[in-house]
């Protein structure tokens, strides 16, 4: 929805969105405070972006004044000319003046206010230096304001992609804490959408604001210098701008709000409505949900208009407004230039400078509401940013190579949340090469001992070793290459099948990778479809079945080949044909590698060398199957409900 | 000219942003295996590369613009600099009165503006012409499957389901998914689809449904061919409970009213019962006033599994359809389920893809598919004497002795 340049990106100048509801910030000094410490490393070019802004202004600022003065030439010239045809030659413009005045005429006065010689016209000269050194003046200007803009892209652009490349080093050291309790797509707005924010409006803003500013004070010096009357009538028209825009401000942020809101709203609908659309067609409500639709649809159209329409006024109400503004001046600025007070240029330059002022200060009113916005997100930036990160790999960490696989859990204790048990005095020895089978009810705590043994989340208390080495000793790295994991929540990647495998080693050959798919299975759906390894895999992988997918991912880890194996669940969307067969291939694979294996399917864990019962985080019960069902205990019971007749039969 | 410039460079830009989305959404969500793998420094590449693009693109796009203010103004200015020049030979010469230059001169502080309106516009149009684009494409998108011309009418369906010789290939495909199919499935009786992963189980129901058409063969239900009828009368005799069950934001009573509308409390406590589903319900604090948030990430697997098959018993159709949907139930609630559902489904055609061999024993018609083809059609009884691939999917769930 945003998108870079979501707004006008020259000038915030008018446009219906600039009075859009803004989000405030919680601690706005803080945010801008960070926002500052962010923006040091530019520290230089954003002086020269300032100097440049600030004296490109000067255009502004003085070119009217300058013109004013061109114009004044020609008025001399004119009125040379005129006052030249019943006046003699070659008298000077004060004896000019004086003679009309003897003579009474009414415009001797306007010619005093003027430089006017008799029979003189135009001075080319003068006017030709004039114009050149205003062109001079507006060539600088423009080269200094492009440049101005041009560095501020520049600098912008630069801390925008720092920031992001700070958050994605971020994302890799907060612990997975962090993101089992936050929605990622939250997350996710941070990175994007809060940081393409920040980017907009710094780029625009700042640029903006400082000549904004210099334009305003410049010219309304400028203003009070050529008459202080005119300047007052000139602001007098202020107020009833600031009450037009302020109003109209108000009312059109409440719609804006509803806006967004009802936005969201449709969002969601159309999202559900695509994700769930088989459904929808299989219980045959299109027809319904395209009713609702609509009903959300019109809503939007309803406050978007009303927002739109009430923000829409200000621009014509303030040029209406500008407008009376003008016609006061030019007769006030009229009768003044009659009455020699002022020349003519003057009044020229006066009514250039009040058309000029109105713009800066609505710009500044639109980017006051950027810059809150922009600050808001920059918040929740800053936020994630401060978020607490794992806890470091030691300084000098042992080294786990080739390693036998002989995992020891002593006395491991975990809990999630403090208030609910969960894993309490663990202790178990799994000898090299042996296959571990962890079975119990849902919440027992099997995914758990999973999330420890790979230091996913750290335990209380306790220690679990890797051949006697406690796995805090170790870089995560170093222990999470000793493990390979196929786990229950497959992830695959927008990427091709073939990407997706070779996942498990970075340096796999075409040739590794097949074997690996062969192995698990995966190479002939694969060849069944539209273009076989190199399809892509989109974004929520609904282009495979879970069981494809499951595939995959033990494909994946066939390709890693590591020490220990962690298999969560790993079969249970497999059927229990392809079970065996990639059953058999894992048997090669597990040969003299430990293996941990967590199922409900009891015939995957058969055949196991030792079984744990897990049940409420502990072990209730541990042997193997043989031993197990003889004991006639909570294995038993689940083994038997699956095989009630069976076991019957069997006696 | 602009413009020109402008839209292939907003277009890539969009692509670019597009991609640092999606590659944070992998990440994200793929957190675990990212640090599984241990290839936290490769996404930190991809990102970087993403980023460096992206960044790239933009410089692009605000150099581009930064010069149009600027130039905007200063053509403005210029220009006046030159009217006053000539505008002043004019006036000297007695051709033109002074009025006139500081009219002209207003004149075009306002077409400075009207140029600066107009410059907005015009940039906002390349990202409109973008999105358009891209809002054409899925307009233009026709569907696949068409209405015929001439329905075949569904009054008083008995539900027989049949499979003629149905070949089935994703356009493109290497192989068919599926060929040679030919099955019956009658009402009141149970039909159970097994087979390995990727052999095309859930394709065969999806063909049922009409999700696909299919590539040669025909699927009729009580003889007509599905793609005779209106998609939506079809629909309204099948009932599916798919893999991956969704529900939609709402409360309890609204998911299972999807099935139909006019279903009283009374029958949605009762397809809740059979569903195995009362006892959860019942926990929560609203009952069928529940609420369900969107994808029905708010429930568990199982209770999710057990609601969606609420929704289409409900429903009341002429034939049910079960892809796998009794996986993520333990075993004791599986079966009272299966038992509630035979009293339910007493007139009506069953099909299960199922993995469970308790399932597939019961069933009254069992059909093996492997790799495409199917390799074995019967009860349990015959399938265990006749068939080796039957035999090789129960014996991975019973050990020898234990199978009679």
């Amino acid at each position: 929805m945003s998108g870079p340049l979501a707004r006008s990106p020259i000038g915030g100048g008018p446009g219906p969105g600039m009075f859009a509801a803004a989000e405030r910030p919680h601690h706005a000094r803080r945010a801008i405070v960070r926002l500052v410490r962010e923006l040091a490393p530019e520290r230089p070019m954003l002086l020269v972006t300032v100097v440049c802004a600030f004296i490109s202004s000067a255009g502004t600022v003085f070119g009217p004044r300058i013109l004013g003065s061109a114009i004044n030439r020609l008025m001399d010239g004119l009125v040379g000319k005129m006052i030249g045809q019943y006046l003699p030659v070659g008298i000077s413009h004060d004896q000019a003046v004086s003679a009309l005045r003897a003579a009474g005429n009414p415009m001797a006065n306007m010619v005093a206010g003027t430089r006017a010689v008799p029979g003189v016209g135009v001075d080319f000269e003068a006017l030709g230096r004039i114009l050149l050194g205003l062109g001079a003046l507006y060539l600088a200007a423009f080269v200094l304001s492009w440049a101005s803009w041009y560095i501020m892209a520049d600098v912008s652009q630069r801390v925008v992609y720092r920031l992001r490349r700070d958050v994605d080093h971020k994302l890799a050291r907060l612990p997975l804490r962090y993101f089992d309790t936050h929605q990622y797509g939250e997350t996710l707005s941070r990175v994007t959408n809060d940081i393409d924010n920040i980017s907009n409006t710094l780029m625009m803003g700042l640029a903006q604001v400082i000549s904004s500013v210099a334009i305003i004070v410049g010219v309304a010096a400028m203003m009070l210098w050529i008459s202080p009357m005119l300047a007052l009538v000139s602001l007098l028209v202020l107020p009833a701008v600031a009450a037009v825009t302020l109003v109209a401000a108000r009312i059109s942020q409440r719609e804006f709000a509803a806006q967004w809101e009802r936005t969201g709203a449709l969002n969601g609908h159309v999202e559900e409505s695509h994700a769930g659309h088989l459904i929808v067609k299989s219980f045959g409500h299109q027809e319904e949900t395209i009713r609702r639709f609509d009903a959300l649809n019109r809503e939007v159209y309803e406050a978007s208009f009303r927002a739109q329409f009430i923000s829409g006024i200000i621009m014509p109400a303030v040029f209406f407004l500008a407008n009376v503004q003008y016609v006061a001046i030019a007769v006030l600025g009229g009768i003044q230039a009659a009455t020699g007070t002022l020349s003519l240029g003057d009044v020229q330059a006066f009514i250039q400078y009040s058309r000029s002022f109105s713009m800066p200060i609505t710009q500044t009113a639109a980017i006051a509401n950027l810059l809150q916005s922009a600050l808001a997100s920059a918040e929740r930036v800053f936020e994630l940013l401060d978020e607490a990160e794992e806890i470091p790999d030691p300084v000098a960490p042992e080294v786990l190579e080739n390693a036998a696989g002989h995992v020891a859990l002593a006395d491991v204790a975990f809990r999630y949340v403090p208030e609910t048990p969960l894993i309490d005095d663990l202790s178990a020895n799994v000898r090299s090469g042996e296959v571990l089978a962890i079975v119990g009810p849902t919440g027992a705590g099997k995914t758990t001992l999973v999330n420890l043994l790979m230091r996913f989340y750290e335990i209380d208390s306790g220690a679990i070793s890797i051949d006697g080495i406690d796995t805090r000793r170790l870089t995560r790295d170093n222990l999470r290459r000793t493990f390979g994991m196929v786990l229950q929540d497959t992830w695959l990647f927008g990427g091709t099948i073939r990407e997706n495998i070779a996942y498990g080693r970075e340096d796999a050959t075409e040739q590794e990778i097949r074997e690996a798919a062969k192995a698990a299975h995966a190479d002939h759906f694969v060849r069944t479809m539209p273009q076989g390894y190199d399809t892509v895999i989109d974004d929520d992988a609904s282009n495979l079945s879970s069981g494809e997918k499951q595939l995959l991912t033990i494909a994946r880890a066939f390709l890693a080949d590591p020490e220990i194996l962690i298999l969560d669940e790993a079969t249970s969307s497999v059927d229990t044909r392809t079970e065996i067969l990639v059953q058999g291939a894992m048997a090669r694979l597990m040969k003299g590698r430990t293996a941990f294996v967590i199922a409900h399917r009891l015939s995957t864990i058969r055949n196991a060398d030792k079984i744990l019962v897990m049940d409420h985080g502990n072990i209730v019960e541990r042997g193997s199957h043989h031993e197990l069902i003889a004991r006639r205990g909570l294995y038993y019971d689940l083994y038997k409900s699956q095989f009630e007749e069976a076991l019957a039969e069997a006696g | 000219m602009l413009a020109g410039r402008a839209l292939p460079l907003f277009r890539s830009m969009q692509k670019r942003t597009d991609r640092i989305n999606q590659i944070m959404r992998e990440t994200l969500s793929g957190m675990r295996v990212i640090r599984a793998f241990v290839w936290t420094g490769y996404e930190e590449k991809r990102f970087d590369v993403a980023n460096v693009e992206l960044t790239d693109d933009s410089l692009r796009v605000s150099h581009l613009f930064s010069v149009v203010m600027p130039l905007l103004l200063a053509s403005a200015n210029l220009s006046t600099v030159v009217v006053v020049w000539f505008g002043g030979l004019r006036i000297d010469g007695g051709q033109m009165p002074i009025g006139n230059l500081t009219a002209f001169l207003l004149y075009m502080t306002q077409i400075l503006y009207a140029l600066l309106m107009g410059v907005f516009a015009s940039v906002m149009v390349p990202r409109a012409a973008a999105a358009a684009e891209r809002i054409q494409a899925v307009l233009e998108t026709e569907p696949d499957l068409c209405d015929p011309e001439t329905p075949a009418s569904v009054a008083d369906a008995k539900g027989l389901v049949e499979f003629l010789d149905v070949e089935f290939r994703y356009p493109g495909a290497e192989d068919s998914v599926l060929r040679g199919i030919s099955f019956v499935a009658e009402p009141g009786k149970t039909t159970a689809i097994v087979g390995g992963t990727g052999s095309g189980k859930t394709t065969l129901v999806n063909l049922v449904s009409r999700f696909y058409d299919v590539t040669s063969g025909c699927v009729t239900i009580d003889g007509i061919d599905v793609r005779s009828m209106r998609q939506e009368d079809l629909w309204h005799l099948i009932g599916v409970v798919p893999q991956k069950a969704y529900l939609f934001s709402g409360s309890v009573a609204s998911n299972l009213r999807y099935g139909d509308e006019t279903a009283s409390d009374h029958d949605l406590w009762r397809a809740l019962d059979t569903a195995q589903a009362r006892d959860f319900v019942t926990d929560m604090e609203a009952g069928l006033g529940g609420e369900i948030d969107q994808g029905g990430t708010n429930v568990s697997g199982g209770q999710l599994q057990r609601l969606a098959i609420a929704r289409a018993i409900v429903k009341r159709p002429r034939v049910y359809i079960f892809d796998d949907s009794f996986s993520a139930l333990d075993f004791k609630t599986d079966q009272k389920l299966r038992a509630a559902l035979r009293a339910e489904t007493r007139d009506a055609a069953v099909i299960i893809v199922a993995q469970r061999v308790g399932t597939i024993m019961r069933a009254d018609q069992v059909v093996v598919l492997e790799s495409g083809s199917i390799v074995g059609k019967g009860t349990h009884d015959e399938l265990m004497k006749a068939c080796e691939t039957y035999r090789e999917i129960v014996s991975g769930q019973l050990s020898r002795e234990e199978v009679a």
